[in-house]
Order: structure tokens, then sequence, then C-alpha cells
């Protein structure tokens, strides 16, 4: 490629020597990273042999930082109360109330669900905030839909779908461990389990169906519409319901939600359906983590 | 009781709500919604404090049928409604002024998980003013961490991915502190709610059983949420969290998430710790030191910068540093030197960084001082906001910045070599604070060539009345501080134990 500046340019033209069919350029605009180039300060050897220095005393800081922690965390551990003793602290009017009234207050014979449901029903909403929050953060990191979709990676995958045990065992297991999921869902107030136990137990029965009859195939038999129509459904059932409680509760009004008979199936209020919705929280939660990771899109 | 006292409830429950919906809807109605949920959430912020501060109550609100020790609760005096009613505001302009940014900086796709993210940033916030239980605390701080990684990595470049993870590191060993820190306490007092730990730790600390532990609990809870809001020497995640991310996220990160973290903190030591005990564990004193430590050591870092947006960042480093040393020096005159610090922090930072990033824009997209040469002359809206924020920052009289340095000058007489150090350590920030700013105000306003002034740009008008509105409440900082030192005095009545 030829150079030429605007006088010799005109002179060519003049004396008809133009031959168009040249790419012809001129200078571009300097670029100011050009005019006034980096210069480090220090030469390279002196650099290199610095940062090894700083990162030998680095270790050796955090090592002993780290010692120091941990000496001073034994220590605090060895200066509480014996973990279960009849005299700790721990052992005060507000355990002896969540056990002693728990069921007759709450309805709930599982004393864990009364309390994380009802006595303390706000951190259990904030938890389970938590959850979509996740579940928001994960989406906005992994998805790949759209433009970025040629960033996707092949992975090697076992194909589980052609082995003919794991296939059939599949087509087994998959409906009992919904159904065990779904007891565990509905007699969280009765027996230990509740939400967060058969949300997880509901999630791995469709994590192995993605699992096995490949992640295409699940996506199209679990659509997103569904997976947010749920999400949504539980989310605002659970702020609705509880600020129905709350407001009730907060403004000493009288609330039409009543323990029941303990025991029963449908007794113990609003834990039951929260226990519900929490668990679908739960399932899409970790559904979507999983499709996420594996796949880049629901 | 009066209807206005279920405001705190209803604006986090309307957030949580807006929240899930936005998920579901188009990132148009997203936006529709945070924004009606942020004016919503401003009157209620604003009726509220009228409420408490016309009647002179506090009160707490029970969530749900159980009163205080067995079930959740919310509190709510003079202070708690003002700091909402500041990071409402400061969210509102934000994402207002920096909203023609999410557009371009956020992929389509994505837009309405940023909406969603701002609404959970927001309940993370209020629930943490509100909150008189130290586990909802907790709880609301992990919504407040994932969300702002959130709000931070949205915007897709490769740096901001580097820079969310390692701010999410340093945010969740924050969060693993404190957390360790709130089972030592429930440990040794069985409660978790703020009224009864005050009781039980003033009993216990009276007859000095399990002093380490309780000490060990105060450093592990201080340190969790020190490390959380950028305390010295856990700042370096600063520059670029702050510096990478869209100015809206920027604003809201470094205006309101932090002093969030700070304010729960505040509520802990005066309403669960108590003051005196505070002063005697020796974590006190630790802060003071580390607080002075700050203030140098991000001022330093900020002069050796080379890009505006990381500049800007480490001062923010400095003036959290400032927030600590308050806190470390103890008593009421330093506390409302500390709420003055938090108010024009607040107000300033969103501003710089909205401002900066036009800067940068009328540069052709760089950030280092070398391009910036003459950009306040290529957008004058933008330099005029960033040298407003200059000064305010450095503490010129009649900006909010002011009033903070000459309250913790004030409230450092009569502490021993504590009065030294403050004092010390407050001449010398000034002085660091003045050489960064003024050169990079020199850097924007003084051209190297005549046609870098007349290079103009087109200027995109969208939310420059958020930066107007951000210099007003500077002033009106600067200049009614009288009024709002008499509210938090009020305020402080109601709050310190």
């Amino acid at each position: 490629m030829k150079k030429i500046d605007k006088d010799s340019l005109l002179g060519l033209w003049l004396t008809g020597d133009l031959n168009l069919t040249d790419r012809l350029y001129t200078d571009p605009l300097p670029h100011p990273e050009e005019t006034e180039k980096y210069q480090p300060g220090h030469d390279r050897k002196t650099a290199v042999r610095v940062t090894r220095c700083f990162q030998r005393v680095y270790t050796v800081c955090a090592a002993l930082l780290c010692m120091v922690f941990a000496a001073v965390m034994l220590l605090t551990v060895a200066n509480l109360p014996p973990y279960g003793a009849d005299d700790a602290p721990t052992v005060n009017e507000v355990a002896e109330r969540y056990v002693e009234k728990g069921t007759e207050e709450t309805g709930a014979v599982n004393t864990v669900a009364g309390m994380i449901l009802d006595y303390r029903a706000f951190d259990t909403l904030g938890e389970s905030f938590v959850l979509f929050t996740a579940m928001c953060a994960v989406t906005v990191l992994m998805n790949l839909r759209g433009k970025h979709r040629r960033l996707r990676v092949e992975t090697e995958t076992v194909d589980y779908h052609a082995d003919p045990i794991v296939r059939t065992m599949c087509k087994f297991v998959i409906p009992v461990i919904l159904v065990f999921g779904i007891y565990i869902l509905l007699n969280g107030h009765l027996s230990p389990g509740g939400g967060f136990s058969g949300g997880a137990i509901l999630a791995s029965a469709f994590i192995i169906f993605a699992m096995v009859w490949g992640e295409e195939r699940a996506s199209r038999t679990i659509r997103v519409p569904v997976i947010k129509g749920v999400t949504l459904c539980a989310l605002g059932f659970y702020a609705l319901s509880k600020t129905y409680s709350f407001f009730t509760g907060a403004n000493h009004l009288h609330s039409i939600i009543s323990p029941g008979v303990p025991g029963r199936i449908l007794s113990a209020g609003l834990i039951l359906p929260l226990n519900v919705a929490v668990g679908f929280v739960v399932c899409c939660t970790m559904y979507s983590f999983y499709m996420y990771f594996r796949r880049g899109e629901l | 009781m009066s209807f206005v006292q279920n405001y705190p409830f209803f604006s986090i429950v309307l957030s949580l709500l807006c929240a899930v919906v936005s998920f579901v809807v188009p990132a148009r109605w997203g936006k529709r919604l945070t924004y009606f949920l942020l004016c919503a959430s401003l009157y209620m912020q604003a009726h509220l404090l009228v409420f408490c501060t016309a009647g002179h109550v506090s009160f707490s609100y029970m969530m749900g049928h159980y009163p205080a020790p067995w079930g959740n609760e919310i509190a709510a005096g003079i202070i708690e409604p003002l700091m909402a009613l500041v990071f409402v505001i400061v969210i509102l302009l934000s994402v207002s002024g920096g909203g023609k940014y999410i557009e371009s900086d956020i992929a389509g796709g994505k837009q309405n998980l940023y909406w969603v993210m701002v609404d959970l940033a927001h309940v993370a916030l209020m629930a943490l003013c509100y909150t008189n239980d130290i586990f909802t605390g907790y709880v609301f701080i992990e919504i407040c961490t994932i969300a702002s990684c959130a709000l931070l990595c949205i915007r897709e470049s490769g740096r901001t991915l580097i820079a969310s993870v390692r701010y999410m590191v340093f945010a969740l060993i924050g969060s693993g502190l404190f957390l360790i820190g709130v089972i030592y306490t429930y440990a040794i007092t069985g409660h978790l709610l703020f009224p009864q730990l005050y009781e039980t730790i003033q009993a216990l600390w009276a007859e000095g059983t399990y002093r380490f532990a309780m000490t060990a609990a105060i450093g592990l809870m201080t340190a969790g949420l020190a490390i959380k809001s950028g305390l010295f020497p856990f700042h370096f995640w600063m520059p670029d969290t702050y510096g990478r991310a869209t100015p809206a996220s920027s604003g809201i990160l470094s205006g309101v998430v932090s002093k969030g973290y700070i304010f729960l903190l505040i509520k802990i030591i005066y309403r669960v710790i108590g003051a005196e005990i505070f002063a005697a564990s020796g974590v006190q004193t630790v802060l003071l030191l580390f607080g002075i430590a700050g203030m140098v050591a991000g001022s330093v870092s900020a002069i050796l910068s080379r890009r505006i947006t990381t500049m800007v960042a480490f001062s923010s480093a400095a003036q959290i540093g400032y927030v600590f040393m308050g806190l470390g020096m103890g008593g009421q005159a330093a506390l409302l030197a500390v709420f003055f610090q938090i108010f024009a922090h607040a107000l300033t930072k969103p501003m710089l960084f909205l401002a900066s990033r036009d800067l940068s824009e009328a540069s052709g997209g760089h950030q280092e001082f070398r391009h910036l040469r003459g950009a306040a002359h290529r957008d004058p809206a933008a330099g005029i906001a960033f040298t407003a924020g200059a000064l305010s920052m450095v503490g010129v009289p009649i900006f909010a910045g002011f009033i903070p340095k000459l309250y913790f000058a004030a409230a450092s007489f009569n502490m021993g070599w504590r009065t030294w150090a403050v004092l010390l350590a407050l001449a010398v920030s000034t002085v660091l604070n003045v050489l960064y700013f003024l050169y990079t105000a020199m850097v924007i306003w003084m051209p190297n060539a005549p046609e870098q002034r007349e290079y103009r740009v087109h200027r995109d008008d969208r939310g420059i009345w958020a930066i107007v509105v951000f210099i007003v409440f500077n002033l009106a900082v600067g200049l009614g501080s009288a009024g709002i030192t008499t509210l938090l005095t009020q305020g402080f009545d109601l709050f310190c134990k």
C-alpha cells in the first residue's frame, strides 16, 4: 500500500497519473495513547523482585493471622456454655414456650415448623427471598440465551437415556421421589420435614429427569413461564398471606386463621400452605441452578 | 395504634411483592413498578418521620401474633425513618440519574432483573433500618449482599465479573464473621431480639461471666460489618466494584448499601451491646485506629490512581474511614458527626460517580486522567456536578461535607491521646483530599489545547434533574445543619439506651 500525502495527491491528480484502483490512505489522527506513551517507573527486574518479596511476606502474614484467628475462635468456644446443658442460657423462657406451648398456639405438632413459620415467620419470609435473590443472581450471571449462545461449551455427556437399566429405573424412581417430596411438604407441620427439605426432594426428581432424558427435553417439558409462574404464585402467596397475619397481629385485630386440631392434616393455620409455597420456591431455585450451570438457560 | 406505624412493614412487603412481579413482567413494567415502589416508600418514610418527630415517639411493631422474646419485631424511632428516607432518596436519584446508562450498559433480556435487584436492595436496606432482631438483620444482610453482587455483575464486561467475584468473596467473609458473632451472642444470652439482648448483656457484663466470648462476639460482628462496608485494610475491592459497575449501581452500592451495614452496626453498638460495654471491650479503640488508617490509606491510594472512577472509589474508602473513626471515638457528639458523614457521603458519592461517567463519555469513553483534559468544557453539567461533589468531599463550608468534619473536630476534645490522633488525622486527610480532588478539578477544567474545549458531544440530558437535586441536597444539608442536628439529637434520646 502506498502512502501519499495531500500535496503529492493533488500533483498526481493534476498530471493525470492518479490511479484510483490503488488503495490510498492518509495518516489517521494520532491516538492519545501513542502521543504520550505509558512509561513504567521501574525496570522489570526490580518489579518482579519486589512482587516476589511481597508475596512471601504476605503468605507468612496470612498464615500467622489465620493461626491467631483459629486460636481466638477455639478459646471463645472453650468459654461458651456447654452445648445442651440444663443451665445453658439458651434454655430460657423463649425455648420453654416454643416447646411447651408451641403445639397449642400454632397447631403444629412439629415444633420446628411452628417456630420458623409462625413464631419467627418474618425471618423465614426473608430466607425464602434469599433463595429468590440467588435465583435471579444466577440468572444474571449464567443465562446464555441470545447473543451468548455461541459461548456455550459442548461438554462430554454420558448418554444415560440409551442405558436400558438407568432409563427404566428412573421411570420408576422419579414418581416415587415426587410422591415422597409431596408427602414431606404436606406433612411438614406433623412430622420432621417441611418446605425446605420437601422442595429439595422435588427438585432432585426434576434434576434426575433432566440428567437422563437430556436438558433440552427437560426445557421443553418444564417451560420457563411455568417456572416463573410457580415462583410468582408461591412467593406472592407467601408475602400476601403473611402480610395479613402480621397486620392483624401487630394491630391486635381478630385473625380468621386458627390453629385447628393439632395432628390433623388440615390444621396449623397457615403453616401447611406456607410449607407448600416454600417448597415450590426451593424446588424452582434448585432446578434452575442445575439448568443454568448445565445448559446455560432454563 | 396509629395506621402510620404500619408503614415500615408496608414498605418492606410492598417491595418484596414488586420484586416478585418485576421478575415476570417485561423490563419497562419492572422499571415503572420500581419507580412506583420508590416513590411510595419515600412518602411512607417521610410520613413516619413526621409522625415520630411530632409525637417524639418510638415504637416496636410485632411481626405476627407473638410478643417480644418469642416473635420477630421491627422498631422505629426518629433515626430509623430518617435513615430510611435518605436511603430511598439516594436510590431514587441514582436510578433516575443513571437510567440512560442502565439502558446502554445492560443487555435487553436482563433489564427486568436489574429492577428486581433494585427492589431487593431496597427491601434489604429498609429491613436493616427497621429491624429489632439480630437474626432478621443477618437474613437481610444476605439479601443485600447477593443483590449488590448482581447489581454489579449485570453489566457484562470481563472486568465487572472479576470485580463481582472479589466483592462477593469479601462480602461473604464479612457475612460469615457476622453470623459467627451472632451465634456466640445467642449461645451466651439465649435471645435474638435487641431489647432482651441488651438487658442480658448488661447483666452478664456486670457479673463478669462469659466476658471473653462476649468480647469475641462483639469483635466478630463489628469486623464482619466493617469488612462489608470497606474499612481499611479491606477496601481493595472498592475501585473495581464501584468503578466498573453501571453508574446507578455504583451510586447504590457506595451511597447506601455500605451505609446500611454501618447503620446496622450503629444499632448493634447502641441498642444491643450498649455504648459503655462497647468502649470497655476494646473494640472501639481498634475501630478508631483502623478508621484513621483508612482515612489516610484511602486518600493515598486515590492520589496514586490514574483513572477517575478509581480515584472516586478510593475516596469512598477514606470517607468510610471517617465514619469508623467517629464510631471509635464514642459518645453522642461523635455519633452526630457520624450521621452527618453518612448523609454527606450518601448524597455526594452517587453524584460523583454519575458525573465521572458523564465526563468519560464526553472524552470518548476514556477514564484515565490524561484523556479527561478539559472534559468539563465538553460536558458543563457533569463538570459542575463533579466540582460541587469534590468541594463537598473536601469539606468546604456551605457544602454537606463540611459539617461532619467540624463536628468530628468538636467532638474530639477532652479525650486524651485520642484528641491528638483525631485532629491530626482530620488535618492530614483534608490535605490529601484537597490534593486529589483539586488535581481532578484542574484536569477537567483546564484543557491542554483550545480545541479540547470546543469539541462537544451530543449530551444525553435525561436524568440531569437527579444531578441538580443531588447538588441541592448537598447545599441543604450544608446550610440547614442546625435543623438536622436538632432532629438527630431528639432521635438519640429515643435511639440510645
